[in-house]
């Protein structure tokens, strides 16, 4: 069992194509991302900046954002599912 | 036409006129840009005043190199002095820009038309949208004037009226068990995998550029001057940032002079995050759990809440939030004064424009337009209670029972 990381189509490119991949051992939304960085080069600072997620970019724990739990803090566990979506969607 | 290219508002890269919407460098969201000063003011009032009674008259300012053929068009609604507002506000000249006298009452016929627009001219076949109500409306409408399959994702609670204003055009109606922002999270990532145009999501840009129309339409009907003050409802900020946008162009062109008007917001306190951001002196949103009789201001993650928190600050404005017995009573306010029955979004911005009057801010000597969105026979429940009828029998003295201040001398 592992956490389920779910990439949107503007990051597959540096995914190598993946729109889903899996993470091991991470406690926390936070090493569930650094666990990527580690593996697809270039990510980081797509969706990262001064160790922060960018304003535009939302990130979702079993489709709770982020920001209603504890942020890159928030704790997962094996079987979560992380979704990285962009926030530039929508409009009454 | 001017029309260029897509470039990020937040770090500039540009793209081509596609179906794209997030800059694949920072995430930031993409706008249309177009070459200005290619174009001369006169020349482009003249096309102006030549066109169409409808938003395809302000094509020079729209993403297209021709002005497309459009089976349901929009736009060139109402602009009215409204005299007895302005008395019970103690201001001196208000206009109301009714924005409910659209095809399918409401501003999102506008934001629909250069959507689809443009979805027929990228080649898509089926048309797709969260909504709150209004869009779905449009989007059903419209794909069923264009002849072209839609689905319409809305969430499960929606008020009836808009639920059944949806239905009867046809469309693929999915109600979601969620608020908005979770339809708008499915929606966004249904559109990864799909061939569809989902005019919020993928065709964005070209969808939030209608907006602009309605500051083209105050402009115009004003005799091609600005107002003061400007007051809209914000729900994404996509709305309030284009018509500051569309008051910008002009200047830019040489249609219009002078400064961009103070730009005021208006949210329901029941879902307000970019009004608290403002109140707090941030510059992003905290994104909030809505609960609001507004639902079409239900947006608890703002797209555009930081460009909107940016302008209400440039421009000397504010973004407030009002309550919902405020609401009902800017409704009532709005149709006692002016005869336009609005929907909770337009007793948001009545109440905001009340509210704003009150507390001084605005110079009794200001033009002020306040932009009602959309129509109250969608919001029904809203003013239930909120006034009394008199059940009678058929006869004269049952009335003058009833009512005897009516009675005759």
């Amino acid at each position: 069992m592992a956490v389920t990381v779910k990439i949107p189509t503007q990051l597959r490119s540096v995914t190598g194509g993946e729109g889903e991949t899996t993470v091991d051992g991470a406690a926390t939304v936070g090493e569930v991302l650094d666990g990527l960085y580690d593996r697809f080069e270039g990510l980081r600072e797509r969706i990262a900046e001064d160790g922060d997620l960018r304003r535009f970019v939302n990130v979702y724990v079993g489709g709770e954002d982020i920001r209603f739990l504890d942020g890159l803090d928030t704790s997962v566990e094996d079987g979560d599912e992380v979704t990285i979506l962009p926030a530039v969607a929508g409009g009454s | 036409m001017p029309v260029q290219a897509l470039a990020c508002k937040e770090c500039g890269t540009e793209y081509e006129l596609e179906a794209r919407y997030v800059c694949d460098q920072c995430f930031g969201p993409l706008e249309v840009q177009y070459d200005l000063g290619s174009l001369d003011a006169e020349s482009v009032k003249r096309r102006i005043q030549a066109g169409p009674q409808n938003l395809w008259r302000y094509s020079d300012f729209l993403p297209f190199a021709q002005t497309p053929k459009y089976a349901l068009p929009a736009g060139c609604t109402p602009l009215l002095r409204a005299p007895r507002l302005a008395e019970a506000l103690g201001l001196r000249e208000v206009w109301i820009k009714n924005d409910a006298a659209n095809p399918t009452h409401s501003f999102k016929d506008r934001v629909v038309s250069v959507a689809i627009a443009k979805a027929q001219e990228l080649g898509y076949r089926t048309i797709a949208c969260p909504s709150t109500g209004n869009l779905a409306n449009a989007v059903a409408a419209h794909a069923a004037a264009a002849g072209l399959e839609s689905y319409v994702f809305i969430p499960a609670d929606l008020e009836e009226q808009k639920i059944l204003a949806t239905g009867v055009y046809g469309t693929n109606l999915v109600k979601v068990r969620g608020n908005y922002d979770d339809v708008n999270r499915l929606c966004t990532e249904l559109s990864a995998d799909r061939d569809w145009a989902f005019v919020n999501v993928n065709v964005r840009p070209y969808y939030a550029e209608g907006s602009k129309t309605l500051a083209y339409e105050i402009a115009e009907g004003l005799g091609f001057e600005l107002p003061d003050r400007v007051v809209a409802p914000v729900a994404s900020g996509s709305l309030f940032t284009k018509i500051a946008r569309g008051f910008d162009e002009w200047r830019e062109v040489g249609l219009l002079a002078g400064e961009t008007p103070t730009m005021n917001g208006a949210q329901a306190e029941g879902c307000s995050p970019v009004a608290q951001a403002f109140d707090a002196g941030w510059d992003i949103c905290k994104p909030v759990k809505p609960d609001t009789i507004a639902k079409s201001l239900a947006i608890g993650n703002p797209a555009d809440g930081p460009y909107a928190l940016e302008l209400a600050r440039r421009s000397g404005g504010a973004i407030d939030a009002v309550t919902d017995d405020e609401i009902k009573a800017g409704i009532r306010l709005l149709a006692g004064t002016t005869g336009i029955f609005t929907e909770t979004a337009g007793g948001v911005t009545t109440a905001t424009l009340a509210k704003l009057a009150a507390r001084g801010d605005i110079d009794p000597d200001e033009r002020v337009v306040a932009v009602i969105t959309g129509e109250g026979l969608k919001t029904l429940d809203a003013v239930r209670g909120t006034f009394e009828t008199h059940e009678i029998d058929a006869s004269v003295d049952s009335f003058d029972t009833a009512l005897p201040a009516a009675a005759a001398v």
